[in-house]
């Protein structure tokens, strides 16, 4: 049925993929309970120094708890404004439409470096410092079209005229929208808010130009690459982060699935 | 509370939140662009001036970089449609049952930390790193390999490596969406398999396939961060220059100008995309 029968080569290239993908997954697994301050063969000994290390380390479990405040936030914002785009694009007819939905999807092909240095003008031009908040502001932006397209294709899912029966009946918008539009799409809201997390949690290219003085764990990781003795115990922070990110994007797989 | 009322509800903040921190951010840049120099204060009207653009067209070594930049690019995404064909081929057609299950497995390591990633690149090909350590404990070498890292092939294989899993996607898509009796209709007309190959798989999945090359190839001519990270000085790419003028430098209205034309080149290759491609024939 299909033009090649003989599935063999094809299914020892997808693992052999498979295999190199999770390579450096494993490397720094591997990376983070070895007893040397680098991976050489062979290994010298295993070791769980470096998670207990980690807790001693407080400039790094302050970065850690910098991207958690700053993916917090991002998220909400932009789960928020993304899911009022989503409504107005899928259910209102109005002029700017264009505009706002061109505005809120181009972020995700406007070049990061790009965005960067525009915002990196704004904040100087009006004398903002650079902190957490402007780092935050930048991911509300960036995650925003992911969240209107997640929200918006389970508007465009269900049928509007059930909004209508609600109104005919006697409610107002209002309550339409928190009593029948909500409920529908509240888990493709949590999905979204789950994948907006993520895009903050682990963004590099932006923070680093809005970070300043307060750096989130990437940028503080960056710093400290060329440390090669401190390389272990942030390996093993970015190890557990990794797990936590990886646990979060398979539930917001779950929950989408679920719908 | 009417349906007006709640339009303006839903319509004020994002218009405001997006227009101050996306649309203005960029317009400032589009005006910062024509600044003369960095003199004077921000708010101080300025005499608009080509000065920045000028410098960029007459400066050939910025023009060689985005042109580097565009070629880097054009090779990776290339690569990276090439090395996923069989990829989404094979969850297609080969897939049978497992195919959700096969999927994730591919899309996990793209949802974990990019810079953790590529970090761990970084540790395997080192002077110190895995693969030159066991090539010496092997004896295969005596002296650590320095050409792994810190050039433009460590770029390039870098990113080729990142966007696999993401240029699957739009691929599968396309060869999803073939109707499996034509190869069916084919093969009882005598076609063999090379023949369906070429005449029905390749032809119907172009449009992923163009997709997949356009979803590496605008990012990837944007990247400042892997260069960063394992291209050293010899891999540097456009975005890399941009990132020099606002952080060494502080030429903030020459790496305006700059930005203002990675920004133009990008919009340019969406409207061509968009022309070329279907969104509507893929997404369905």
């Amino acid at each position: 049925m299909t033009t090649f029968r003989n599935s063999f080569p094809l299914k020892s290239y997808f693992f052999g993929l498979i295999a190199l993908l999770y390579l450096p997954i494993v490397v720094l697994f591997l990376f983070s309970i070895n007893s040397n301050t680098y991976l050489s063969f062979p290994l010298q000994g295993l070791t769980f120094d470096w998670y207990q290390k980690l807790l001693a380390s407080d400039a790094l479990l302050r970065s850690a708890r910098n991207s958690l405040v700053v993916a917090l936030g991002s998220s909400l914002v932009a789960t928020l404004m993304g899911t009022m785009v989503a409504l107005l694009m899928m259910r209102y007819q109005f002029r700017s439409k264009v505009l706002l939905v061109a505005m809120a999807v181009l972020p995700l092909i406007v070049p990061y470096i790009v965005l960067a240095v525009a915002l990196f003008l704004l904040f100087s031009v009006f004398n903002i410092d650079r902190s957490l908040l402007t780092v935050g502001i930048a991911h509300t932006v960036v995650a925003l079209p992911y969240v209107l397209l997640i929200v918006g294709a389970r508007l465009a899912g269900f049928d509007a005229s059930v909004e209508e029966a609600a109104m005919d009946l006697g409610a107002d918008y209002p309550t339409t929208l928190r009593r029948i539009v909500l409920p529908m799409i509240a888990p493709a809201m949590v999905s979204a808010w789950l994948t907006a997390f993520t895009v903050s949690f682990d963004e590099f290219a932006l923070a680093l130009f809005l970070a300043g003085t307060q750096p989130t764990f990437p940028v503080y990781l960056y710093g400290q690459l060329r440390f090669a003795n401190r390389l272990p115990i942030m390996i093993a922070l970015a190890v557990l982060m990794m797990i936590g990110t990886l646990t979060l994007v398979l539930i917001a797989e779950r929950v989408r699935r679920v719908e | 509370m009417d349906r007006r009322a709640t339009f303006w509800i839903l319509y004020l903040p994002p218009l405001l939140w997006l227009g101050a921190f996306f649309l203005i951010p960029l317009l400032l840049m589009f005006a910062f662009s024509f600044r003369p120099d960095m003199r004077g204060d921000f708010f101080e009207l300025w005499q608009p001036s080509l000065n920045q653009y000028e410098k960029l067209i007459s400066t050939g070594s910025y023009w060689r970089l985005l042109w580097t930049s565009a070629q880097m690019a054009l090779l990776i995404s290339i690569s990276a449609v090439v090395l996923s064909f069989p990829i989404a081929y094979f969850l297609a057609f080969h897939g049978k049952q497992r195919v959700g299950f096969y999927l994730v497995l591919l899309l996990v390591p793209f949802w974990t930390s990019y810079l953790l990633r590529v970090m761990a690149w970084k540790i395997m090909l080192g002077t110190e790193g895995v693969i030159n350590s066991f090539l010496m404990y092997v004896n295969l070498i005596q002296e650590p390999l320095t050409a792994l890292l810190y050039n433009r092939n460590a770029v390039v294989i870098t990113l080729v490596y990142v966007w696999i899993p993401f240029a699957t996607l739009p691929i599968l898509a396309a060869l999803q969406r073939i109707d499996t009796s034509l190869f069916e209709a084919a093969a009882d007309l005598g076609a063999r398999p090379l023949h369906q190959f070429l005449r029905i798989t390749v032809p119907l999945s172009l449009p992923g396939v163009l997709a997949a090359f356009f979803m590496v190839f605008i990012p990837t001519v944007g990247e400042y961060v892997t260069p960063l990270l394992v291209g050293g000085s010899r891999g540097s790419m456009y975005g890399n220059i941009i990132q020099d003028f606002f952080t060494k430098a502080a030429n903030w209205p020459f790496g305006s100008a700059m930005s203002m034309v990675m920004l133009a080149g990008t919009l340019i290759l969406v409207a061509i995309a968009t022309r070329l491609i279907n969104l509507k024939d893929l997404l369905e």
